[in-house]
């Protein structure tokens, strides 16, 4: 792939922790973060769950120090903390030092305010603040600002739930061709009642604990959650004699052109991404020790993506497991959620189980990993699939 | 190594006339209101009946602008399609919204939530072309097209496609005119004379939608329009800090004041913002062929699109609309047009263009 680009700092909020430490912790002891939903009113709360981050907006609002007419959404402070997180835990004093951006992705953006105020809007100035809010653009330049990057190249990405993987991939596309030497990158969304009840019309929601790959899967859980990895190009790392986390080694998006909602029934889309990205990387399937996969569990999804799976690696299926059943699926967050995982496989060794597996599927016969594994991780790939036939596969290694 | 880029054709759905690529704004259309609408081209030449019926504006125009840009291009399919909209499919999600609070989240159905999502034309047109390459869906505001372009340049450049279809598209929403209206980003006027909103010395714009697809590639075709040559988007810059952004921009791509032709500015009539143009109309580019577009098109996040239309027009009929001139200071050829938009003082573009 040429030049490496190494992944030098992360920051997250999840349903299992408030930085990536307590993620970490939550995932080595089998701690899910799914439950009833509480912070918001909604009349499916007895029949849904949910991965609900535990701050309230003014919890977050403080830690930021926002005045009092602040026009940040749930999901931009969740950004905001996340970014402000990957940026400290890189070791960045002078952000413009380098030539530094920015690209976030969110699906929801401002809409857990658009909703709460959208009649509001018409009779009360007190809420009028938040309208320009609402894009997801505008969340991302207020991330931006809070990370201190001024006059630079900030933009956000939505294609669904690989939305954050796919800002990894532009990220990365970015530092190779020397337009950057440094991006933050991932996403953030907050649990809101339109995507909420727009899952829910689909009927893709389970009612109960997420049960990723396994027979009698019902739906999945929805989450919330921001994350962010910083990437840095070899001259940065040089110069500022950088720890290395790991490194993008490979990345492939493809179109499954199949329906705007669901997968296609083998795969086709996911089985390209995957083979796109070991090609991209220049790596053979056996290379691959651990598959974060993007096992939503529903039916379609993990149909689909164990088919895909099974053309690519073949006979030998490396382990694989889905950390959606601690998280629940946090839309346009969950590639960059998932890449920390993978990092944080890759550093400590380890395979994170997949929570709740008990029955085999009965259409193939890989089966995920249900057990924290330790084992010697070389390469982890990460697989991110999404409405309007969006895949991605990221590949993370421990060596450039 | 690196390639060069090339627009080889264009597909345009505006507030003007402009999806027959035989005309180059010939017949302008003069608007009253403060918020606008397109032009529609029969759709049914385009679509089938039941998807023309069925389909939401925006995946309609955006469909429908880039199969007149693959047409003229000659091709059937592509590798890859990146697309940029500042706000959505808003109609969709406005119409959820508004049911769910309506109905206390009862008796909802999944169209609107599907046809809401950011990358639902994106994803539509993959469907259409059956293209199984990269797709991608940029959603920031007034630089959401152009980092679509710098996506597609990189990869350009770099050759990891050939042949690239990039669009911008927005549409507007009732209740998004209705807010935006309370705060004050459209125009206060009741009726208003759109051709002379440049000079209206009032605040807001004139909120209005459309579709503009290019296919881009590192071969030069027969239809070519211009070369791709730089783009850059920055998320805040002063007035003070304008010119020194636009020397840098010119001097990476080792060009001078003087090599610029002629340059696109997204004047949009708002009293507060329009003063960025003025530091270069006054400044740097006080000699040069001034031209705008938003008097012809309205304003939306991605109506830059446009404004890369108009520049890639110009280049190819070497020819300059009087509607869009701002002054009198035609060069003898057009070698290379700067386009530069902003939007309320945030998220800035610079892109270049040459003749091909």
């Amino acid at each position: 792939m040429g030049a490496s680009i190494a992944i030098t700092g992360m920051g997250m909020l999840s349903a299992i922790g408030n930085n990536v430490q307590e993620n970490y912790d939550s995932l080595v002891q089998g701690k899910t973060g799914i439950s009833k939903i509480s912070r918001l009113s909604t009349i499916h709360k007895d029949s849904i769950m949910v991965g609900e981050i535990p701050y309230t907006n003014s919890a977050m609002e403080a830690m930021l120090g926002l005045p009092k007419n602040h026009s940040f959404s749930r999901t931009s402070l969740l950004g905001s903390l996340a970014a402000k997180q990957a940026v400290a835990s890189a070791g960045i004093r002078d952000i413009s030092k380098y030539k530094t951006g920015l690209i976030s992705a969110s699906t929801v953006g401002g809409m857990d305010m658009t909703e709460q105020y959208y009649y509001d809007y018409l009779e009360n100035e007190t809420h009028r603040r938040f309208i320009k809010e609402h894009p997801l653009g505008d969340g991302t330049n207020k991330i931006a600002q809070q990370i201190g990057l001024n006059e630079s190249l900030v933009t956000t990405i939505s294609t669904a739930c690989s939305s954050a993987a796919n800002a990894i991939i532009m990220g990365s596309r970015l530092i190779k061709a020397g337009k950057l030497d440094r991006v933050i990158v991932g996403g953030t969304d907050c649990l809101s009642k339109f995507t909420i009840n727009g899952f829910k019309t689909l009927m893709i929601l389970s009612d109960t604990y997420n049960t990723p790959f396994d027979e009698n899967r019902k739906g999945l859980n929805l989450g919330e959650a921001a994350a962010y990895i910083v990437l840095e190009s070899d001259k940065i790392v040089k110069a500022e004699n950088r720890k290395v986390l790991g490194y993008v080694k490979g990345y492939g998006n493809t179109n499954d052109a199949f329906h705007q909602t669901a997968s296609s029934e083998n795969g086709d889309g996911a089985t390209a991404a995957m083979e796109k990205t070991l090609k991209v990387a220049g790596v053979n399937p056996s290379q691959v020790d651990y598959i974060n996969a993007h096992g939503t569990a529903t039916p379609n999804n993990d149909l689909s993506e164990g088919r895909a799976i099974i053309r690519v690696f073949g006979k030998k299926v490396p382990p694989f497991s889905s950390t959606k059943a601690f998280t629940g699926h946090t839309l346009a967050a969950a590639g960059g959620v998932e890449a920390i995982y993978s990092i944080l496989a890759l550093q400590n060794n380890t395979i994170f189980p997949n929570l709740n597996f008990k029955t085999q599927m009965k259409e193939f016969n890989i089966t995920p990993e249900t057990h924290l594994v330790e084992k010697e991780l070389q390469m982890v790939l990460s697989n991110s699939l999404g409405f309007g036939g969006n895949c991605t596969s990221v590949l993370f290694s421990k060596e450039p | 190594m690196m390639k060069k880029v090339y627009i080889n054709s264009v597909g345009s759905i505006s507030s003007q006339k402009t999806f027959d690529n035989d005309e180059f704004l010939n017949d302008i259309i003069n608007y009253h209101t403060t918020n606008i609408s397109v032009v529609n081209p029969n759709y049914k030449e385009y679509l089938d009946a039941g998807s023309a019926r069925r389909m939401a504006k925006g995946i309609k125009m955006g469909v429908v602008a880039s199969k007149i840009a693959m047409d003229e291009a000659g091709v059937e399919s592509v590798d890859a399609v990146i697309t940029g909209t500042g706000m959505g499919c808003v109609i969709d999600s406005e119409k959820f919204v508004s049911r769910l609070i309506d109905n206390n989240e009862e008796y909802l159905t999944p169209t609107s939530f599907i046809q809401s999502t950011h990358n639902t034309v994106g994803g539509q047109i993959a469907l259409g072309i059956q293209c199984k390459g990269y797709n991608f869906t940029y959603v920031h505001s007034s630089s959401s097209f152009e980092s679509a372009l710098i996506d597609a340049k990189l990869q350009l450049t770099l050759d990891e496609a050939s042949t690239i279809l990039v669009g911008g598209i927005d549409e507007l929403g009732p209740h998004m005119i209705q807010v935006h209206g309370l705060i004050k980003h459209i125009k206060q006027e009741k009726t208003i004379d759109n051709l002379a909103i440049l000079n209206s010395g009032t605040e807001g714009a004139v909120f209005s939608e459309g579709a503009n697809f290019f296919v881009l590639s590192n071969g030069k075709e027969n239809t070519c329009y211009a070369e791709l040559v730089d783009v850059e988007i920055l998320n805040t810059l002063s007035k003070e800090r304008l010119e020194q952004q636009v020397r840098s921009f010119l001097n990476q791509n080792k060009m001078t004041i003087n090599d610029v032709d002629v340059i696109v500015l997204g004047n949009n009539g708002d009293v507060s913002f329009d003063e960025y143009y003025s530091v270069l109309t006054n400044g740097l580019f006080k000699n040069t062929q001034h031209t705008a577009y938003k008097h012809l098109s309205g304003e939306f996040k991605t109506v830059s699109s446009f404004g890369f239309w108009l520049g890639a027009k110009m280049l190819k009929t070497q020819s300059i609309p009087q509607i869009v001139k701002l002054n009198d200071n035609a060069p003898k050829a057009i070698k290379n047009v700067l386009i530069y938009n902003q939007y309320r003082g945030e998220n800035h573009t610079f892109v270049m263009l040459r003749t091909c």
